[in-house]
């Protein structure tokens, strides 16, 4: 931690700023430092750390202080670390938060996450080494002499073996992970080959498959993550496992779609479900192919897309005549009104409340005000 | 003379072929069906012992993932396609990435009204993190924008534009062709914009830039300062955050801006 010079944080000409996490806290080796948490901020020339609640305890260390850095896995009750070795300080070091310290390393511990891009950038500058191209006021200490170097020398060795041997281990890790990912994907390309057979001879029409077959086929697709090449459908894309789902989708959406006018964007649809289920997810596609099966399993809800491509579920007793007639009714009353304050006078998001208002000028009951100023509607009194 | 193939006879003869080898397709394809059916048995297996040894692997690596995503796309697999999938219910990858895309929308949402929907891949990143706390996992850009592409699937207007080496994401449908993105680069590196600036880097007419500036001010993606000075400046909100650290009050920030 004897590396660091006070500074004010501002950035040099030529200096930019490429990455900043909050929630960061220094450790002088294996200690903790006598700092509270703050931000890290990485520069194409230095690396700045700034106290969260006392800006003036700002200080920084040129980037070419680091000799090399490494990460330490998060563990039970400790955060992601990301360990730095460094030179030592030049003799004209500015002075810092410490005069002097036992270690030759630092952490930056990550409360709040944020390692994994930040070490990724401290990577790709440490490479690219953008400070020796561009000349900043402040001068950059590179850590020569004799007596530093003799130091430096024993101590690099240990830190180079220790590269060394982190590397091999992680290697063997990684290759025997990749290894096995790589032939279990080989099986999952004859999985893929044997369904496009499969798909080419039902469009041929080579295969009297029943329905039944074909509903099978489809959920090994869908297990398998294949996409659906057949364009022969009985039930819209689903299978049994999406007719399922919108079944409980029709059960489970009646009561917020009420509550919201009844008409929900699938975004919303996708939080609010998900949020409730906790575990086992819908994915998105998941969703949209229940939705699509609800007017054939004659649920009272449908899946309606508007002109934007904006996906919505609505309740099927929404009668569009009477949101169209109440939106006039809003708007006469109100005297004009944007999508914002529709929004906000129904309780609908300003989604909805756009497609609504756009939906009644089509039907020739609005007109806009289209300016800078954004779009408005008024009573059609042509 | 026995000269095969020729003839009538032989013409009849092909069409009695083609009959029988429509007749095996009956079969095969159905054999296919049963074949694929085992082999899938098979290859859950494999993948069950692929989990027990490197789910975590799975989990911890974010570069472990986007091999993993890449090898899925290169075959013609898609491991986020369903929740009801093998590798989402064996790998737990689906879980992971459909709650991010919650995520998302929630940060996009609530950010909405200040950037028009506009919000550049850092600031949802962070937002993101610390919407998540402290004790879950971390999430790379990476895992975002594959949460994000899909997003896309529910019609909710998410894209991303490149900008300056990162991106924009958007999360509303507005209508953003090649003019508005390319005026959105431009602003990229201070924030703001001006016709001066357009013209003379784009080479384009008066009219044409303030087409594009007065779209972006309608849909709420830009902020317009008249007193700025010599000529109007149309800023991004979605922009700022690149400047200005949230730590900076509005003094240093000013100072930062060359």
């Amino acid at each position: 931690m004897d590396r660091f010079s006070w500074s004010n944080g501002l950035l040099e000409i030529n200096e930019t700023l490429v990455i900043q996490q909050r929630g960061v806290r220094l450790y002088d080796g294996d200690d903790k430092a006598k700092l509270n948490v703050g931000a890290a901020l990485l520069s194409t020339h230095r690396l700045i750390w700034r106290d969260a609640n006392n800006h003036d305890c700002c200080m920084a260390m040129p980037l070419s202080q680091i000799i090399f850095f490494e990460e330490q896995a998060a563990g039970i009750g400790k955060s992601a670390k990301i360990v730095i070795h460094l030179h030592p300080s030049p003799a004209n070091k500015e002075p810092g938060p410490y005069q002097n310290s036992k270690y030759s390393f630092i952490k930056l511990s990550f409360k709040e996450h944020g390692q994994i891009e930040f070490y990724r950038r401290l990577s790709e500058e440490m490479t690219q080494k953008r400070w020796e191209n561009t000349a900043v006021s402040q001068p950059i200490p590179t850590g020569t002499g004799p007596q530093a170097g003799r130091t430096r020398a024993v101590g690099i060795v240990g830190i180079e073996r220790k590269i060394e041997e982190k590397r091999k281990e992680t290697d063997k890790n990684i290759s025997e992970a990749f290894e096995d990912l790589s032939k279990l994907m080989v099986k999952a390309k004859e999985m893929v080959e044997l369904s496009r057979s499969i798909a080419n001879k039902i469009k041929d029409k080579q295969g009297d498959i029943t329905e039944d077959e074909t509903i099978r086929f489809k959920s090994y697709l869908l297990s398998m993550g294949i996409a659906n090449p057949v364009t022969r459908e009985t039930h819209g894309s689903g299978t049994h496992y999406h007719m399922q789902l919108a079944k409980q989708l029709g059960g489970m959406l009646q009561a917020p779609l009420e509550e919201r006018g009844g008409m929900m964007a699938l975004t919303e649809v996708y939080c609010l479900v998900n949020r409730a289920r906790g575990l086992e997810l819908l994915s998105p596609e998941d969703l949209l192919n229940a939705c699509k099966m609800f007017e054939s399993l004659k649920l009272p809800l449908r899946l309606r897309v508007f002109d934007s491509g904006v996906m919505v579920v609505q309740l099927q007793s929404h009668s569009e005549e009477e949101m169209i007639a109440s939106a006039l009714d809003n708007v006469t009353e109100k005297g004009s009104l944007t999508a914002e304050e529709f929004a906000k006078l129904l309780g609908l998001s300003v989604l909805l409340s756009k497609e609504r208002l756009l939906l009644a000028e089509k039907m020739g009951h609005l007109c806009r005000d289209d300016s800078v100023e954004g779009l408005r509607f008024y009573p059609n009194c042509f | 003379m026995h000269r095969r193939g020729v003839g009538a006879g032989a013409i009849a003869k092909k069409k009695l072929a083609e009959a029988k080898y429509k007749e095996r397709g009956t079969v095969l394809a159905e054999d296919q069906i049963v074949q694929m059916s085992k082999q899938l048995e098979t290859f859950k297996s494999n993948l069950e012992e692929f989990a027990s040894k490197h789910k975590q692997e799975i989990r911890k690596n974010p570069q472990f993932r986007v091999q993993f995503q890449e090898m899925c796309a290169t075959i013609g697999v898609d491991p986020l396609a369903s929740g009801k999938g093998f590798w989402s219910e064996m790998l737990g990858v689906g879980d992971f990435y459909y709650e991010l895309g919650v995520q998302i929308i929630e940060v996009c949402l609530a950010l909405k009204h200040r950037n028009g929907g506009l919000i550049t891949l850092d600031e949802l990143h962070q937002r993101v993190l610390k919407g998540r706390g402290k004790y879950a996992q971390d999430v790379s850009q990476d895992d975002l924008v594959r949460a994000i592409k899909k997003l896309k699937v529910m019609g909710s207007g998410f894209g991303m534009i490149p900008v300056g080496g990162s991106y924009l994401v958007q999360s509303v449908p507005a209508e953003l062709n090649m003019d508005h993105t390319v005026v959105l680069q431009l602003a990229e590196k201070k924030g703001y914009v001006t016709v001066s600036e357009i013209r003379g880097s784009l080479k384009w007419e008066r009219e044409r830039a303030c087409h594009v500036l007065d779209h972006l001010l309608k849909e709420g993606l830009a902020w317009l300062d008249s007193q700025a000075g010599a000529e109007a400046q149309y800023w991004l909100p979605a922009l700022f955050a690149e400047l200005t650290s949230r730590d900076v009050t509005p003094e240093e920030a000013n100072q930062m801006t060359p």
